[in-house]
């Protein structure tokens, strides 16, 4: 299991990275500002490259011009706890920008948003280059969770059956001499 | 026109404490109770046994790939952490009664069985011959006296 760390499997899973830049030293500014993201990408590639897109929108900073300090990855405190999280994205659709906030329920905050890119694309057939996210914060408090779909798991004694269903093996021969069983 | 008598199905339940086979992928044929629902389709399980043959550690999984079994752990609290989960696990004395289920046994079995070579195939096949010519033959007796 990928665990989120750097390795040969990272390329399409995410990993949370802190990238810190800054612009070049000059003489009018020898001691410049750093800059600092917690950015959500596949490799340090794509993390360094985002970097320099977003500071370019908010700051007059570009590669070109400046440089990178740090960069590190940042690990799940805690990676076997369920936790819920929202997220606020700003998102790029066919016809215009639209702000969002959903909400995930999983273990670790780069699960989240790989849950979240995936339920963009679902949904609004949205890709990668088109979101952008905003703000990952963890919902310490059930009563910060607002949307229903993750409200409705966090009802006390949550208990529910499997009823109907069909293995996976049942499907495998054409013609066999026992109807499948699909209740337990 | 006839009362229809209706009845609840006695549907085994995902729920907190419930123990469960995995079913397919890296940890197949490993036992684990549900330490905490993540959603519909997933849980995070913990194996906590003492035989490493059918232990594991925790983990989401899907729903998919858990078999419930009728063993529950009661009163397990919500994400309870591995030493609390093993301590119940202990004391509900999971392992026992799993290992004493027919199920349990049947699957043993099937696994011996696989690992036999064609010599220990046929003894079987004798074997069973045998116990079935004893069997036949007892309800012939049992026939003719009757």
């Amino acid at each position: 299991m990928a665990m989120g760390a750097p390795s040969m499997f990272t390329l399409g899973r995410l990993t949370e990275y802190q990238v810190i830049g800054r612009h070049l030293p000059t003489d009018a500014n020898p001691a410049p500002k750093l800059y600092r993201m917690r950015i959500f990408a596949p490799n340090t590639v794509v993390a360094k490259s985002r970097f320099w897109y977003f500071l370019m929108k908010l700051r007059k900073v570009k590669k070109a011009n400046g440089e990178i300090v740090s960069l590190n990855v940042i690990h799940e405190k805690r990676p076997l706890k369920v936790k819920n999280f929202g997220i606020w994205i700003r998102y790029d659709s066919r016809s215009g920008t639209h702000n969002m906030y959903k909400e995930y329920r999983e273990m670790s905050r780069t699960d989240a948003v790989e849950a979240l890119y995936q339920d963009m694309a679902a949904r609004h057939r949205s890709r990668f280059r088109s979101i952008h996210i905003l703000k990952v914060v963890e919902l310490e408090k059930n009563d910060d969770v607002k949307r229903p779909y993750i409200k409705q798991l966090l009802t006390k004694n949550l208990k529910f059956p499997l009823p109907h269903r069909v293995s996976k093996a049942a499907g495998t021969k054409i013609f066999v001499g026992k109807r499948p069983s699909t209740f337990y | 026109m006839g009362d229809a008598e209706i009845k609840a199905s006695s549907w085994r339940l995902v729920e907190v404490g419930r123990v469960c086979l995995i079913h397919g992928g890296p940890s197949d044929g490993k036992l684990a109770t549900i330490v905490e629902i993540i959603d519909h389709k997933r849980a995070l399980v913990d194996g906590p046994a003492t035989d490493t043959k059918i232990a594991v550690p925790r983990q989401s999984i899907a729903l998919a790939q858990l078999i419930l079994t009728p063993l529950v752990l009661e009163k397990l609290p919500r994400a309870a952490r591995t030493g609390v989960v093993a301590a119940a696990w202990k004391k509900a004395d999971i392992e026992a009664k799993w290992q004493e289920s027919a199920w349990a046994k049947k699957r043993t079995q099937k696994e011996r069985r696989r690992a036999l070579t064609d010599f220990e195939r046929f003894k079987v096949m004798r074997l069973k011959k045998q116990a079935r010519f004893e069997v036949r033959k007892s309800l012939a007796k049992v026939k003719a006296s009757a």
